[in-house]
């Protein structure tokens, strides 16, 4: 026969229990309003149509096979989100651990350049970029005018230009790689000094120094700067909406409906047309259709890369 | 030779050092040579001005709605800060020192909402704050959330109470402190650095977002951020890039300010999100 605890002790665990669930209760009662509840909305949605003033009617797969066979933006959208989460990232990281090996071999005055390589990521996002189109204006903007004056002739027209306006914005994210400045500065001063000793002994280049002792230790941060970027990426919204608006000149105030992307669809992302299909269209079941798939495409790039085990829970869990 | 080798290198790293620190810091310097520019001058392609109009900071803190704006954001930051703080800690302090069925599952949870786009959910929490609440055209279905954690605040607070050794905690409960008492008395104390962090994240966050204020405020003016008024600027200046440029600076001068004030802090948060675990 089992033996039952005391009663006691049974009023001990209940007690644990009660206090586990109260500090708990913040984040239960915060994710089932707000994160469980709209999730399961938004898969109720994607089935009805709902113009947000009439009641909803349910409509089986209609608002899904427009979003994936009919809407024509669907394609640019999904497509520049795609492109960059893959360049923008990629060169994040490649800059932002340039950046960061650079700042360790500087000798003289190391404070003062940390620091500005840092700042400008503290700029707000609407902030930089309101900047930068004006920096890179065809116009009359400082940058074409340094360029015309060192002899280039024609200079793009960055955020005016489709193929241009992309890259325009993977230079505004690299005018501000000080957070994966930082982390990548704190993990190769973590690499110890004597392997590197040790290497040189042994006749190793720089490159073998880097591949064999810097990378292997530095691995796992890169892996969380690649995880944190991607899932940043996926929701790129303000930076790529601002400069659109911005550089195609209209006067845009509250209820001013515009063609987002500009210029010719190249900066419109995946959240962008979530916004335009739901608060502009008011075509409630297509935007959350869209968001559903921007769901799906998430969750499958993070669990892809959280099997790699990128830091994200500890040695303890 | 080797002294030479060594001379060589100084001046090869610095020199890049030095191309480095213009890419970054030259953007600031021609927003604010244009911030001071006369009206005519702003878009004439000229890199240096001719008078310095620094009453154009003036008429950015004169025009309808600006002072309203910076208020507002105060507002939404200091608020969310605290309320998200508030919420976060007890909870970070569940996941990382109570043991309990169902914690790692809690945990996976917590991470999955952070890794999650705002955007995937937008739609039907507007309907909510808009159609049960009538508070759309105000902040507060911004605020009020924070009141119930935050995941990346528990997440990154989390982390940071790990490494708080457990005996301390163990002393404090041998002397009679219940858990709440621990968490203020002991905790709080202990992971200072952590909530500071966490704190300047949240208030950047907030004084930086665009999306929500967009989503929530657009409809009433009265209710615009710094961040979200920041791009009507131009249009309603259209003449001119002067006085956005001005208003851009403004825009970015508290964030920066915050951050000289309480660098370490920051950059110990930085550091914290990437380096454990």
């Amino acid at each position: 026969m089992a033996l039952s605890p005391a009663p006691a002790l049974r009023r001990k665990h209940r007690r644990t229990r009660l206090r586990t669930l109260g500090f708990l209760s913040p984040w239960l009662v915060g994710f089932s309003v707000f994160f469980a509840y709209p999730l399961l909305a938004t898969v109720y949605f994607s089935f009805m149509h709902y113009n947000q003033i009439k009641e909803p009617t349910f409509v089986g797969l209609r608002n899904w096979t427009y979003v994936l066979t009919q809407m024509p933006l669907f394609g640019p959208a999904l497509w520049n989100t795609l492109w960059l989460v893959v360049v923008m990232v990629a060169l994040r990281v490649v800059f932002g651990l340039g950046i960061g090996m650079l700042v360790t071999k500087i000798k003289t005055g190391v404070g003062l350049f940390r620091t500005a390589f840092y700042v400008p990521y503290l700029a707000p996002p609407v902030a930089a970029t309101v900047a930068f189109v004006f920096l890179l204006s065809p116009g009359g903007g400082p940058v074409n005018e340094v360029l015309s004056a060192v002899g280039i002739d024609s200079p793009p027209t960055w955020f005016n230009d489709p193929t241009w306006a992309k890259p325009s914005l993977v230079m505004l994210s690299l005018w501000g790689i000080g957070d994966l400045m930082v982390i990548f500065m704190a993990a190769l001063l973590d690499v110890p000094k004597e392997q590197y000793e040790a290497a040189e002994l042994d006749g190793a280049g720089a490159w073998a120094r880097f591949r064999y002792v810097t990378w292997p230790s530095i691995t796992p941060i890169v892996m969380f700067a690649v995880v944190t970027g991607v899932v940043q990426t996926m929701q790129y919204y303000t930076q790529a909406l601002v400069a659109g608006k911005l550089a195609s000149g209209v006067s845009i105030g509250p209820g001013t409906v515009i063609q987002p992307g500009y210029p010719d669809h190249a900066t419109l992302t995946v959240p962008q047309l979530v916004y335009s299909l739901g608060f502009q269209n008011f075509n409630t079941g297509a935007a959350c259709v869209l968001s559903l798939v921007l769901f799906a495409i998430a969750m499958a790039f993070t669990t892809l890369l959280m099997r790699k085990r990128a830091g994200l829970l500890s040695a303890e869990d | 030779m080797i002294r030479r080798k060594r001379l060589l290198h100084w001046i090869a790293v610095h020199s890049v050092a030095v191309a480095a620190a213009l890419f970054f810091l030259l953007p600031f310097v021609f927003v604010f040579l244009t911030s001071v520019m006369g009206d005519g001058q702003a878009m004439s392609g000229d890199l240096w001005p001719h008078e310095w109009h620094w009453s154009n900071y003036v008429q950015v803190f004169t025009t309808p709605g600006f002072l309203d704006w910076w208020r507002n954001s105060l507002t939404y930051a200091v608020l969310g800060t605290v309320f998200t703080v508030c919420s976060s800690l007890p909870v970070a302090y569940a996941l990382a020192k109570f043991r309990f069925r169902g914690r790692r599952t809690a945990m996976l949870l917590v991470i999955s909402t952070m890794m999650l786009p705002p955007q995937v959910i937008v739609v039907p929490m507007y309907l909510v704050w808009a159609q049960q609440f009538h508070l759309s055209g105000s902040l507060w279905p911004l605020i009020i959330p924070m009141a119930f954690g935050d995941a990346y605040s528990i997440f990154l607070l989390r982390q940071f109470l790990l490494t708080i050794p457990k005996e301390y905690l163990e002393s404090a409960r041998v002397d009679g402190c219940g858990e709440l008492r621990t968490l203020l008395r002991i905790v709080v104390p202990m992971a200072k650095p952590g909530i500071a962090a966490v704190a300047l994240f949240q208030f950047f966050y907030c004084w930086n977002d665009y999306f929500g204020p967009q989503i929530y405020a657009a409809q009433n003016p009265g209710a615009w951020t710094l961040s979200y008024g920041l791009e009507t600027f131009k249009s309603a200046h259209m003449v001119d890039w002067n006085l956005t440029m001005a208003a851009t600076l403004l825009v970015m001068a508290p964030v920066i300010v915050v951050f000289f004030f309480a660098q370490r802090a920051f950059v110990e948060g930085v550091t914290l999100t990437g380096v454990k675990g």
